[in-house]
């Protein structure tokens, strides 16, 4: 009896052991890749990576066209995907709630929200760049957008589905037709999170590079021409980090810290609006 | 209600008309509205069949040209455009199931901790720390992975694991060749630290939601914490668990940036794992823009199709096996 319980005790040690131990790896792990960010970040980081464009190699420069890229094609994925998410959330949380549309609309929304973005860049190039015979900033655009929608959807459905029924119940007595309950009970009730869901969905596409591999290309010059190839962060990042020359493996470590800086930034934000909202 | 307003409306006094002309106006905007909203629903469901049809009319000329010996050629020549869908089917087959093998066990085990052992003050701050480091875009792994990973494997791991398992038969051949630093070990590593905060996160959340009851009753028999979690906890959850890691599973499959950087991109098998290799969001990511030919490209969207349908049926998978557990808990 006292030797099986010896074993018992033994076995639950070892498994404790372990468990802690994983957690310490794993927590190291992450740790040590994010010092390793810093590290390299910081010491390429400085203020001539904000005013100058991108260098050739072996000379000093900046990364100031693909920022300035990334935040237009950034933007106007959002402007895009944002009212095609919010409006088919609402839809599933209010018209059709119990609809079977809704139930298959959740379901292939939830497999979009976590299917390969390359995909997503395959078919922009299929519909938009082979059409318009060329690469584009907005055809990139038009690929962010397409991974914001699902984002938006998921956090607006959940966010209409906690607004109280009392709420609308209380409008409609009144006599307010349902898009006008909508728009000024329900919304106004989920304000907050419908914005959660706009950030994290920005947090999700700033540090996108697949998509826009084949839709916006690259740019080596200063480009707004939405129609023309144009420059972005994680595209450049990714050149220049594959390239042998020192001066732009430096600019890549500098473009990582500030996408990752950028991600937990929104993502943090996106948190503390999440949790004021629940209250 | 607003129906027989609008229609009581239609034989009264001129009050009732500028009313019923107000109620109708409210009544078109809300129609448009509702439209509006089942069309945005419905573009979702398009994007998804846009998705499929687009891919598979621009995999056809390959198809058509290779037949369904396109999954099982390993050779992928672009000179005498001779392509085949094998070497990166296996690649992707490979590093995910490194991936998986360390990420699942690993990911289990601390979200036990979390779950059981880890003190109340902490166990917050962990979490999000957890939940934050999803968000971290796969490029800055990628990055990592090339300048500091890849050499710090190439000058200890990999050496280690070639003098091992050297002198073993059929273990010598996985462990064979030079170390490279790149190859299908080292993308396999990376993917399962990418993955661990999914899986971690959706079983401490499935962990999370075992009636207290039923662990207390276990801990009142006299079970040790490992038998709670084995014989009460684990069952509870196997669905979610499931789920969780078949979530984590299509996200290995796909991804496509932090591989890029550490695989090498060499179309062959080798049974060495050490070895360089690709997948299949690699070889789109490597070659796309410099594909010449129909056929080149033609081959690659045919690659994306393969590779969006594996993934479409695991995450399916993830979602009926989560879809599953919130029915049971709602």
């Amino acid at each position: 009896m006292s030797k099986l319980y010896a074993r018992r005790r033994a076995r639950n040690f070892i498994l404790m052991s372990l468990s802690i131990g994983a957690t310490v790896v794993g927590l190291g792990w992450l740790v040590l890749v994010l010092g390793a960010l810093l590290w390299n970040g910081f010491t390429s980081l400085s203020l001539q990576v904000f005013t100058e464009m991108t260098p050739p190699p072996g000379s000093a420069g900046g990364l100031l066209n693909p920022i300035v890229g990334s935040l237009i094609m950034t933007g106007l994925a959002v402007a895009i995907g944002t009212p095609v998410g919010i409006l088919a959330g609402t839809y599933m949380a209010e018209y059709g709630r119990y609809a079977k549309i809704s139930m298959v609309v959740r379901f292939i929304n939830d497999i979009l929200l976590s299917a390969p973005s390359i995909v997503v860049g395959l078919f922009v190039y299929e519909v938009v760049v082979r059409p318009m015979g060329h690469f584009s900033g907005l055809a990139g655009a038009v690929a962010l957008a397409i991974i914001v929608v699902p984002v938006v959807v998921r956090t607006t459905e959940d966010m209409l589905m906690l607004v109280p029924k009392e709420l609308r119940e209380a409008a409609t007595a009144l006599g307010v037709p349902r898009a006008y309950v909508i728009a000024h009970v329900a919304y106004r009730a989920a304000r907050a999170g419908i914005i959660t869901g706009i950030l994290l969905a920005v947090a999700r596409i700033s540090g996108e590079t697949a998509p826009l591999l084949f839709t916006s290309l690259n740019n080596q010059f200063f480009s707004a021409d939405l129609n023309a190839p144009m420059p972005s962060l994680p595209v450049v990042i990714f050149q220049f980090a594959m390239s042998p020359y020192q001066d732009w493996q430096n600019l890549a470590w500098a473009g990582a810290l500030i996408i990752t800086f950028a991600v937990l930034a929104l993502s943090i934000a996106a948190r503390a609006l999440a949790s004021r909202n629940i209250q | 209600m607003v129906d027989i307003a609008f229609q009581a409306g239609a034989v009264g006094t001129a009050e009732d008309i500028s009313r019923a002309k107000i109620l109708s106006r409210l009544h078109s905007r809300d129609a448009i509205f509702r439209a509006l909203t089942l069309t945005a629903a419905i573009a979702v469901l398009l994007i998804l069949g846009g998705v499929f049809v687009s891919l598979a009319s621009g995999a056809a000329p390959a198809l058509r040209t290779f037949g369904l010996g396109f999954l099982y050629t390993e050779v992928w020549n672009p000179v005498t455009d001779q392509f085949g869908a094998l070497a990166p089917i296996y690649g992707t087959i490979v590093t995910s199931t490194i991936a998986m093998l360390i990420a699942v066990p690993v990911g289990l085990l601390i979200a036990l901790f979390l779950t059981e052992l880890c003190p109340p003050i902490l166990r917050r701050p962990i979490g999000i720390a957890i939940e934050l480091l999803a968000g971290i875009p796969s490029i800055i792994f990628g990055i990592w992975g090339l300048f500091i990973f890849a050499p710090f494997l190439q000058r200890t791991l990999q050496p280690a694991l070639i003098d091992l398992f050297g002198p073993i038969p059929v273990l010598s051949s996985l462990f064979a060749g030079p170390p490279y630093g790149i190859g299908m070990l080292t993308a396999g590593l990376i993917l399962a630290i990418m993955v661990l905060p999914f899986i971690t996160s959706i079983s401490r959340d499935v962990f999370d939601a075992t009636p207290p009851v039923l662990k207390e009753a276990a801990y009142g028999i006299g079970c040790t914490t490992w038998e709670v979690m084995r014989f009460v906890v684990l069952p509870h959850a196997r669905v979610g668990v499931i789920g969780g890691v078949m979530l984590g599973l299509g996200r290995a499959l796909g991804e496509t940036m932090a591989v890029t950087f550490v695989i090498g991109n060499a179309h062959r098998i080798s049974a060495s794992l050490l070895a360089p290799g690709t997948t299949i969001s690699a070889a789109i990511a490597n070659e796309f823009t410099e594909a010449v030919g129909d056929l080149y490209t033609s081959s690659l969207i045919a690659l994306g199709l393969i590779l969006f349908f594996i993934t479409f049926v695991v995450l399916a998978i993830a979602r009926y096996m989560l879809l599953r557990l919130e029915r049971r808990l709602g």
